[in-house]
């Protein structure tokens, strides 16, 4: 029954977003059709919701006669993975991106700020329409509310890697980020309707963007740290193509956080701005349709079904070709207000447009060229990390090189030289890097460099704050006190910027590794430590059975222990490593488990990773992430001021 | 089973002697994909075949040939399909230009949007030169 009533509102929430599409786009002015239109909204995303907590509660009560749940579900799984099961599928998932499309409209919807009754109508209107693409999609070709006869006694279970409290909340991040990008994308159809996109306009795009830039970052983040710890094989990212799936829309969206900030401030770029949502959002499309068609192969892609990829594929389609279609007609019509010179706060910021943008399309070529080559009878090639290691981190690299100069610079024209002279301090700073990278690695020059941008990017946010500090008058910590919200946020995000290089340059560049068969007793020396297995030992978990392996590592610094697991889930085939990891300051040990080697004596194999500052990646994208996040609370402080 | 065969695969040419071959070995080791599992390279993959080709890699690497030659040598041996770098030739050309011909189309791009954007250029007031 509760499977019934929750496809009924589904369809319900259908039929609402359809209305809420037309009502929209017609644009009428009369006060109760404005309320009308937004009333719908929320009683769209209610609906949604209503549906999302129904197929929870069938998880929750394990109701097998449901097809998706049957197939992701088990009785004896924690009833919090049985709660995440609802989104940890294709069924479920493709729900959720309804829910988080509606819920988006009607806060969208609720919150009418000053950029006008016509855009802010037909911005609701296209949101519904995306929402009601993506409930079609959900109801039609993945129902989640399926039902399965005969009913099995027992669920197939989740993918016991999936079992996990980081890829629990992976998807949600994830799709909040996708899905954001779905409301900047219904602003700028707005506005190239209404052949207007002013500083209003950006002023309502602007929370958008950052909402969608700020998950995108954390479910990368959260997913990458997952790989990290769970997949056992000591890396954090493999420019594996689902991996890429979400680091292009996080490109396209973190241009569009700081090109929207051009338009809100001088009215500029709105060209570009518009041109950057659409094609987010066809980003955020095609990660779906990467992920959800199971087209490329991949360690990650767990749902395959070719026929909902080509469904995905044709929304991905008619959002396009309405987008670059109403783009290139309309465009050309709106107005270019306010030019710049060639040394600007503006200038740098087209520059990190174009770095990130070309980056985003290096990434989007490298990912769909095996496809593309394929598909025209060239046979199989791969492209993988060397290929993007090649070309998108120089790329970064010369992007972060130039990025302190941005916010040194002031708005329209700007004075280069006096920029370069504040910033002396941190160029220094990198140079000794440089150098000091250079000497103690035998000359290698590839991490040295990347240190040395690292080191750059930190010594420039901490001119900027220093800079921005002397405007004030008193003490020091009066004048830290009162710096703008803004100040704070882009500083942190670009120290981000720098402490996430720094992390990703080290573990790439100075990793170790060692694979050793151990027995109980026996010891080893790796990375200026002694790693000695204790004991090995047999332990019952809730849904699993597990080989738990306790080491004692001797440093420097004293004795520690840590454990490694294998566990077996009896609905998997193969067991899952959960490794030991040791933290230090300069990095993590790291311990994976492998099996007892035949006619070893009852020695274990063994593999050890060191990972040198790896912990500055994940601190960096946090962040960034919290640069993000006080700027949204920036934008709320001045709307509120302002009204 | 599979990472018994593996390990003691990785284990019997050991650790090679010399650290920067080691080095070199380990690099490759991470650029030739498993031809038997989705997407990942043999330095990660647990499959047996993946065991087999890490020797192999090895046996290359203390032989004394050279990155290039080992490409080569699982090149013709597994298809391209084994590369996650793959070759320059006729299909692969216009993957490696991309990046180029990107920032050729985002240079154009950026310089006829200064042209247009410096024409409105004018002089600061005192007001906007604030930050």
């Amino acid at each position: 029954m509760i499977a019934e009533i929750g496809a009924f509102a589904a369809v319900l929430a259908l039929m609402l977003s359809l209305m809420q599409g037309a009502m929209g786009l017609a644009a009428s002015k009369r006060d109760s059709r404005v309320q009308a239109t937004a009333a719908i909204a929320q009683s769209a995303a209610a609906l949604v919701l209503f549906a999302f907590v129904c197929l929870i509660a069938l998880f929750v009560r394990s109701d097998f006669t449901v097809a998706t749940v049957a197939a992701n579900s088990h009785v004896d799984k924690p009833l919090i993975y049985k709660i995440a099961g609802a989104w940890g599928n294709h069924e479920g998932s493709m729900l959720l991106w309804s829910l988080v499309s509606a819920l988006f409209g009607a806060i969208y919807a609720s919150a009418r700020g000053k950029q006008g009754l016509g855009l802010w109508s037909r911005a609701v209107g296209v949101q519904g329409l995306v929402t009601a693409g993506a409930l079609i999609y959900t109801l039609f070709l993945s129902n989640p509310f399926a039902r399965l006869d005969p009913a099995p006694m027992q669920g197939s279970g989740l993918n016991p890697l999936l079992q996990d409290p980081a890829l629990a909340a992976h998807p949600p991040m994830l799709y909040l980020g996708y899905v954001g990008m779905s409301i900047p994308f219904s602003l700028a159809i707005a506005a190239l309707i209404q052949g207007n996109a002013d500083q209003a306009w950006a002023r309502a795009l602007r929370p958008w963007t950052l909402v969608a830039w700020i998950c995108l970052t954390l479910g990368i983040a959260l997913g990458s740290y997952w790989a990290y710890y769970e997949l056992g094989w000591g890396g954090w990212w493999f420019w594996d193509p689902v991996e890429n799936a979400s680091f292009m829309p996080w490109l396209v969206a973190a241009a569009l956080v700081h090109s929207s900030i051009v338009t809100e401030r001088r009215g500029s770029l709105a060209s570009w701005t518009i041109l950057l949502s659409i094609m987010g959002f066809g980003l955020a499309l095609l990660g779906t349709f990467l992920v959800r068609s199971g087209v490329l192969t991949s360690v990650h892609a767990f749902a395959v079904d070719p026929q909902r990829g080509i469904a995905v594929l044709v929304l991905l389609g008619v959002a396009m070709g309405a987008g670059f279609g109403l783009y290139a007609w309309r465009a050309p019509k709106l107005a270019q207000p306010s030019g710049f010179a060639a040394v600007s706060r503006e200038s740098m910021l087209v520059w990190n447009n174009f770095g990130l943008a070309v980056a985003a399309g290096v990434v989007l070529i490298g990912t769909i060229y095996p496809l593309i080559v394929e598909a025209a009878g060239g046979g199989l090639i791969s492209v993988g990390p060397p290929f993007f290691n090649m070309t998108v981190a120089p790329l970064l690299a010369a992007l972060f090189l130039v990025l302190p100069l941005g916010p040194m610079l002031t708005w329209r024209i700007g004075d280069a030289r006096a920029a370069l002279l504040r910033l002396a301090p941190a160029a220094a700073l990198a140079l000794l890097t440089l150098i000091i990278a250079l000497a103690s690695t035998g000359w290698r020059a590839v991490p040295a460099i990347g240190l040395a941008v690292g080191v750059w990017l930190i010594g420039g946010g901490l001119v900027y704050l220093w800079t921005r500090m002397q405007r004030g008058e008193g003490p020091p910590l009066a004048k830290l006190a009162i710096l703008p919200l803004a100040v704070w946020s882009m500083t942190l995000a670009h120290v981000g910027a720098g402490v996430l290089t720094i992390g990703a340059v080290a573990e790439t560049g100075f990793r170790s590794e060692q694979a050793v068969a151990l027995a109980p007793g026996e010891g080893v020396a790796f990375a200026g430590r002694r790693v000695t297995l204790l004991e090995v030992g047999e332990l019952d978990g809730p849904n699993y059975t597990a080989t738990r392996a306790n080491f004692r590592i001797d440093s420097a610094g004293g004795a520690q222990t840590v454990s490694a697991e294998r566990r077996f889930y009896p609905t998997a085939p193969t067991p899952t490593t959960e490794v030991g990891i040791l933290s230090g300051l300069d990095g993590d040990l790291y311990i994976a488990l492998g099996e007892p080697v035949r006619n070893g004596g009852g020695a274990w194999a063994v593999r050890l990773y060191h990972n040198p500052l790896v912990h500055f990646i994940f601190l960096g994208a946090l962040m960034m992430a919290l640069g993000g996040a006080l700027s949204l609370l920036a934008l709320a402080r001045r709307s509120r001021s302002a009204t | 089973m599979s990472f018994v065969a593996a390990l003691v695969a990785a284990l019997a040419p050991a650790v090679l002697a010399d650290p920067a071959q080691e080095a070199r070995a380990q690099a490759l080791e991470r650029e030739i994909r498993c031809v038997q599992c989705e997407n990942e390279p043999i330095a990660q993959s647990t499959a047996e075949i993946a065991a087999d080709m890490r020797r192999l890699v090895r046996e290359r690497v203390a032989a004394g040939d050279s990155d290039a030659e080992i490409r080569a040598y699982f090149r013709q041996r597994y298809g391209d399909f084994v590369l996650f770098r793959p070759p320059w030739d006729a299909r692969t050309w216009l993957l490696w230009s991309a990046p180029f011909l990107l920032l050729a189309a985002g240079l154009a791009v950026v310089l006829a949007l200064r042209r247009r954007q410096g024409e409105g250029a004018a002089p600061l007031t005192p007001e906007e030169g604030e930050r």
